[in-house]
């Protein structure tokens, strides 16, 4: 079924979004915006250049996989929370994902993996809970998750049990 | 009577960016908005704005608000009237307002030379057995009970409608820790950015195309609501109704233009599907047919609130100028605004707009 009946986008959608994985060994953007909606703070937030919008903000974003260095500033700045970075470990996949729930997250819990459904498919271990007062309420939390629910996870919801 | 150079009508967006823009060109003027706040709807949305960088986004709709509201009261030309209701308007520009004063409210007259109308908009409603109980809101009222008043409309909610609205309303209400059943839609695919479905699909809430609500159900309460799924050619289909229990309902199934004050001053009007209903034929300046009353924002037509703020910088410009103080930058002002204008439409969700503003042009 479609992004436009569904709101859950398809598999193959969602692959093209990934650069190739050697990429992945540092942290890349992943721009999930398959629409062309008026809007372009993610990449007039990006310090390095590498989102390009340009000058009509209808366009969906590109990304210079080689120019991003995965900081995570577009994840916040993006209005529809479409933005998330990626980075493949040896044993796990750490994603930086955006937050805007109660309660937060805290260091070493372990929550519940969700996709793009709303299902649980899995645990996060949470590493990093970023709120500066630059994310204006927007948290960034740094989860690890295993390596298989890489182009599946998407969000965390409640304590894993 | 009191003497006004310069009325606005309405202190949302569209008022509030005509207001300080005109003051930025020497021009004076009196905001007159019914509530207590100015800022219009952008008090209630605690989301982060789409559009251009330059132009607000990605900062939430209460920041804006707050900035233009603390722009227009820190200038000395800009006089508001809260909780005052313009009643009457008539096309020698006089306004007449009722304006809440202790112990008693009064009816006061003020003679302007120029009137920008900035009223906004207000929600369709739908027609469902039972659709008067309490217990069912439109989504406007939702955000006001919940984002300025902190206070839940319900914990187990239905929403209708999928644009924009509806699935931000959605989001917001998960926030606040009330349980969003379901995202009910007539047409057959989601209305709104696929950007704000996916935040809710994420949250397991679905999201139900061709679908309707046929009746509520309660006696001094919606307790529960059936729906029914639509044909391609909207009729029901039967034997697919579904049951919810619910305690609330949210109505988000479009806005209509505030504009029966300029029916009723005389303003040449037509009425356009694409705007959202009844507006005022404008010229390229924002005036009407009445030589110095001005419309901006939804009331010409409905669109993102950036438009409306965008628009009330244009029509601004073009009011002082039209009484006399033309801006220093009048030239590149209306340029860049057009050109915001320009882009915020060119894309496909401003297919709709753009229809909009060509049958404006058709006399």
């Amino acid at each position: 079924m479609m992004l436009k009946v569904t709101g859950v986008a398809e598999a193959n959608q969602i692959k093209t979004r990934f650069p190739p994985l050697d990429y992945l060994i540092k942290p890349k953007a992943i721009i999930e915006c398959y629409e062309d909606i008026p809007c372009n703070p993610c990449s007039t937030s990006c310090p390095f250049q590498a989102i390009h919008i340009g000058v009509d903000i209808n366009q969906q974003p590109k990304l210079n996989v080689e120019l991003c260095t995965g900081c995570g500033i577009c994840v916040h700045s993006c209005p529809g929370l479409a933005i998330m970075v990626a980075q493949s470990l040896e044993d796990k996949i750490r994603f930086k994902i955006p937050y805007e729930f109660l309660p937060i997250p805290k260091v070493g819990e372990v929550w519940n993996a969700i996709n793009r459904s709303g299902k649980l498919i899995g645990k996060a271990i949470i590493e990093k809970v970023i709120n500066t007062k630059k994310q204006d309420q927007t948290l960034i939390i740094q989860v690890l998750v295993d390596k298989d629910l890489l182009y599946d996870f998407v969000t965390i919801r409640g304590l894993y049990e | 009577m009191l003497n006004r150079d310069l009325v606005i009508i309405g202190g949302g967006p569209a008022g509030l960016t005509a207001a300080i823009i005109a003051a930025e060109a020497g021009q004076s003027s009196l905001i007159i908005d019914r509530n207590r706040n100015l800022g219009g709807q952008l008090i209630k949305q605690t989301h982060m704005f789409f559009g251009s960088g330059q132009m607000f986004a990605k900062t939430r709709g209460i920041n804006i608000a707050n900035k233009l509201i603390e722009e227009a009261r820190k200038s000395e030309l800009i006089e508001i009237w809260n909780e005052a209701t313009v009643v009457g308007l008539y096309d020698d520009k006089v306004v007449t307002i009722l304006k809440k004063d202790k112990p008693n409210n009064k009816y006061l007259k003020v003679q302007a030379k120029a009137i920008i109308v900035a009223t906004g908009a207000s929600e369709k409603v739908l027609t469902f057995e039972n659709n008067d109980l309490p217990g069912i809101f439109g989504a406007g009222a939702v955000q006001t009970l919940m984002n300025v008043y902190g206070v839940k409309p319900g914990n187990n909610i239905v929403m209708v409608g999928s644009g924009n609205i509806g699935l931000i309303v959605s989001y917001q209400l998960m926030q606040a820790g009330v349980n969003v059943i379901a995202v009910i839609e007539a047409a057959p695919t989601i209305g709104g950015y696929k950007v704000h479905a996916s935040k809710l699909r994420r949250l397991e809430i679905d999201i139900l195309p061709s679908t309707t609500i046929k009746k509520a159900y309660g006696t001094d309460h919606v307790t529960s609501i059936s729906t029914i799924k639509l044909d391609e050619k909207w009729n029901e289909i039967e034997g697919t109704e579904n049951f919810y229990e619910v305690d609330a309902v949210c109505i988000a199934v479009g806005l209509t233009p505030l504009s029966s004050i300029l029916s009723m001053v005389g303003c040449k009007m037509k009425y356009i599907p694409q705007l959202g209903g009844l507006v005022p034929i404008i010229d390229y300046n924002h005036m009407t047919n009445i030589p110095g009353i001005y419309a901006c924002g939804d009331v010409v037509g409905i669109e993102e609130a950036t438009s409306a703020i965008v628009e009330g910088y244009l029509t601004g410009l073009n009011v002082a100028k039209y009484l006399g103080k033309t801006h220093p930058q009048y030239d590149e002002l209306i340029e860049k605004y057009n050109n915001e204008l320009r882009i915020l439409r060119s894309g496909p969700f401003g297919e709709k707009i753009r229809a909009g503003l060509l049958r404006m042009e058709e006399r």
